[in-house]
């Protein structure tokens, strides 16, 4: 169980990478931008991937009426998620820490992970609700009004994964480097539930042990 | 019948010869050669090239900026000529650029481009260049590829002998070719005699602005100094100039010059004269010359005119000039990378005559001397000469090196250029060139460091070498491989304007360097806006500045009333892009001026002064966007008497 603790308490350290590496990156490449635009989506705020490529990437996006992208005090996701993901660290590195003085067992580690998990979906989910409203929640008065072949007038949502073909643009959307952190911090709280149940009956044969001698 | 069989015999040798001929010149000539001299210049679409060449544009009083081995041209770099392409010398920012003491002048003529270096190592800050007609040196940053600097040389006329850096760019130098009375004076032309001087103009350099300053002129005898190369290794600290008209001719001088035997190359201790100067030494002469600075941060030029320079006379400096008899004219003197050799080419020869360094200062330390020319020794030929390259050419211009040990040697008259050993004297090969070629360039050849693969020459003759344009053509280039033992053609192009000297370096150099936009954050312009919301129109008497805005694809404002006619009109106007190569134009109906060119975060002023009464379009010049065509505006312009209140506006605002 000791093992499995320091392992529990290492894991969610892991998500500490959100507060320095992106979360997400969206890039943009089309004929004229063969060095392409992009963005990173950090827990508290978009940036740039090279500079300026926000201000060019709204400035492009104004001819179909697209609204800027967020600023982070537009949104409330970007303030309250540090919070979260903050208080998810605090709590999975005390848990490893009471699994470590014995006073929980493996199932707190598979409820952290199941926590956090939850947690993630439902930012998937909002950050795909914003994606749909960014890209089709158009100005009405856009310089470029473009429909689909049926008629329905086009969208611009960016891709949640993935790549996809927008007007002259090639979009791709993939996790970035603070995303693949978190990914290797839950999966070692997974690998330390696995260890500390594996154990469990050694643990209890253990207790036993010790309670006898008691 | 035995006579009719020999002579058969010898018709049937004659046609194998001719067979043999022909087989050898499809062997060497146009088939495998010239798919191979393909594959060497080709840059595939998207690739780009080894090399940038600088070549001068004589009288276009430009630089133009090419790529080796493909002979594309990327730029073409406006220096001493209006360009109204961009606006340069057009614009209220750059119009001082252009500035003299003779007043503003729209044109030059521009020969010799020069890297700066460090260590005697090209290090890629800036290219230098002379003016030829009003003497005046400019400064070109490697980072904008923009003129950044002008300064005019007093005393000097046809700037010629210029602008030729020392190796760690301490000084840029700049030889008058014509001597004339200094100061200028009314006096009659015969006198000329022991009365005219040539003046030797030494510019610092600032290391970290790049800054130049007119440090000293020495002045020499009333010769024609032709062109120059700094020492460089064991012959830092001197400089080198090739005279003619050593007869002081004034008139009909393509003959009266040409009667010496023998001229000079005047062998110039610049390091001794620095610290004769730095420690007080030196006359100071009033005069007039215009500095002109362009500032990145304001995107504007502004003028100094300097009322003093500081002369030295080369008697008051013992030991500090002197003069190397030379052939026959002496037209380009140029230094090996070693700074060993000095090799005089004397144009109305045939042979190259080369000097050693240390042979001079040997003789300099013997005293060993021939003769005086006004007061300054000069050495015996004998004494000074490393050797003799005879080269079977006719008419020798420009040396350059490949830094293997080899020099390659323009020809004009016999029109070629020649390979020859250093150290051997031995011609290794020779090609010919099409026609009659000046300079030639080896990327790095006036430095420690050349990169000895390609050789461009650059001739001063085209004729059919391109499908015909009438009686007036572009010149042309040459590239040749010498990367190997024989000097290989494999390339034809043509040139803008009359290249003379150019200078190249290695892509890696600059190509990372060079800036993509400017920051508006960092614009300092005293007009500029930094945000559109900053956009309006005031008025100062009958003067109207417009402090505008633009980016993809609007101008802010674009609706101006309360202009009236007589009214000098100032269209400031910000480019807000912050984008790679997204240039705005601006261009107004029955401007008396060109247009602007506004890249990415700059600022650039137009003077427009409105004749009619109406409503009057602008717009932009540059197909900027896909809205490029609504990227438009009017000012309405009212009669002088009318007292319509200044107004604009943007859409509905």
């Amino acid at each position: 169980m000791k093992k499995a603790s320091l392992i529990m308490m290492i894991g969610p350290l892991f998500l500490l990478g959100l507060y320095v590496f992106p979360l997400w990156t969206i890039m943009l490449g089309a004929p004229q931008y063969p060095d392409p635009l992009g963005i990173y989506i950090h827990i508290d705020g978009i940036r740039d991937v090279n500079e300026f490529d926000i201000q060019n990437i709204d400035g492009l996006n104004h001819y179909i009426g697209m609204k800027k992208l967020p600023k982070p005090e537009e949104m409330w996701e970007f303030s309250t998620f540090p919070i979260v993901i903050g208080a998810m660290i605090g709590l999975g590195v005390l848990i490893g820490l009471l699994g470590f003085l014995k006073k929980v067992d493996y199932k707190w580690f598979i409820g952290w992970f199941v926590l956090m998990s939850v947690l993630g979906i439902l930012g998937m989910y909002d950050f795909n609700a914003w994606m749909v409203d960014y890209g089709t929640n158009l100005d009405p008065n856009a310089i470029m009004k473009l429909a689909n072949p049926d008629g329905t007038p086009m969208s611009y949502k960016p891709p949640l994964l993935g790549s996809t073909k927008m007007l002259n643009f090639d979009v791709q959307s993939l996790p970035a480097t603070g995303a693949w952190m978190m990914f290797i911090g839950m999966m070692l709280t997974l690998f330390a539930s696995f260890i500390g149940w594996k154990h469990r009956n050694a643990i209890s044969a253990n207790n036993t042990i010790i309670y006898n001698q008691l | 019948m035995n006579k009719s069989k020999y002579y058969l015999g010898a018709i049937a040798a004659l046609a194998l010869l001719f067979v043999g001929c022909q087989q050898g010149a499809n062997n060497s000539g146009k088939g495998a050669l010239s798919s191979s001299a393909a594959e060497k210049v080709y840059v595939a679409p998207g690739e780009q090239d080894e090399y940038y060449a600088f070549l001068s544009g004589g009288y276009s009083g430009n630089l133009t900026v090419y790529g080796l081995p493909s002979g594309r041209m990327f730029k073409e770099i406006p220096v001493f000529s209006q360009f109204p392409t961009s606006g340069y010398g057009y614009s209220e920012e750059t119009k001082p650029m252009l500035n003299t003491s003779f007043g503003f002048i729209p044109w030059d003529d521009a020969h010799h481009p020069d890297i700066s270096q460090t260590n005697g190592e090209l290090d890629g800050r800036w290219i230098f260049i002379n003016g030829n007609n009003t003497p005046r040196i400019a400064r070109i940053s490697l980072s904008t590829f923009e003129t950044e600097e002008i300064i005019e040389i007093p005393n000097s006329a046809g700037n010629h002998s210029s602008s030729f850096i020392t190796e760690n760019t301490e000084y840029v130098v700049a030889g008058t070719r014509f001597s004339v009375p200094v100061p200028q004076r009314d006096m009659p032309i015969n006198e000329y005699k022991s009365n005219f001087k040539g003046a030797l103009s030494f510019l610092s350099v600032d290391p970290e602005h790049g800054h130049m300053d007119l440090k000293f002129q020495l002045l020499m005898p009333g010769f024609n100094y032709d062109l120059s190369h700094p020492g460089r290794g064991k012959s830092h600290g001197w400089f080198f100039f090739t005279t003619y008209n050593t007869e002081e001719a004034n008139s009909l001088m393509e003959v009266n010059s040409s009667q010496n035997d023998k001229d000079f190359i005047a062998a110039i201790n610049w390091k001794m004269i620095e610290e004769y100067v730095n420690n007080g030494g030196g006359t100071k002469m009033p005069t007039n010359y215009a500095h002109n600075i362009y500032d990145e941060a304001t995107h504007t030029g502004t003028t100094t005119m300097k009322k003093e320079v500081l002369t030295v006379d080369p008697l008051d400096v013992p030991g500090a000039v002197f003069f190397l008899p030379t052939p026959k004219s002496p037209h380009g003197c140029d230094v090996d990378p070693s700074g060993q050799y000095i090799i005089g080419n004397g144009k109305l020869s045939a042979d190259l005559t080369v000097h050693s360094f240390d042979k001079m200062i040997a003789a300099i330390n013997d005293k060993k001397f021939d003769g005086e020319a006004y007061g300054i020794p000069i050495l015996k030929f004998e004494d000074v000469l490393a050797g003799t390259v005879k080269s079977g050419g006719l008419g020798p211009l420009h040396t350059e090196f490949d830094g293997k040990g080899n020099a390659y040697t323009t020809f004009f008259i016999s029109s070629e250029v020649v390979k020859w050993e250093l150290e051997t004297w031995e011609v290794i090969d020779r090609k010919p060139t099409y026609y009659s070629v000046g300079h030639l360039m080896i990327p790095g050849g006036n430095s420690r460091k050349p990169f000895g693969k390609y050789v461009v020459a650059m001739n001063k003759i085209t004729k059919d070498r391109y499908l015909p344009t009438g009686p007036e053509m572009e010149h042309s280039a040459q590239i040749y491989d010498i990367s190997g033992e024989k000097m290989e053609l494999i390339y034809d192009f043509p040139t803008h304007g009359e290249p003379h000297y150019a200078a190249g370096c290695p892509a890696e150099l600059l190509a990372a360097n060079s800036k993509k936009i400017y920051r508006l954050d960092e614009n300092k312009h005293p007009y500029a806006v930094p945000n559109p919301a900053d956009a309006r129109v005031e008025r100062k008497g009958n003067e109207v500045h417009i402090y505008m805005s633009t980016i993809r694809s609007h101008f802010t404002p674009d609706n101006i009333e309360g202009v009236k006619v007589g009214d000098k009109v100032y269209f400031h106007i910000t480019n807000h892009e912050q984008d790679f190569d997204v240039p705005h134009g601006f261009s107004m109906i029955g401007q008396n001026t060109s247009e602007l060119l506004i890249m990415p975060g700059q600022t650039k002023t137009s003077i427009w002064e409105p004749k009619k009464v109406g409503v009057w379009p602008f717009y932009c010049t540059d197909f900027c966007s896909a809205l490029h065509q609504e990227m438009q505006g009017y000012v309405r312009v009212s009669p002088a008497s009318s007292n319509i209140e200044l107004s604009w506006s943007l859409g509905d605002d």
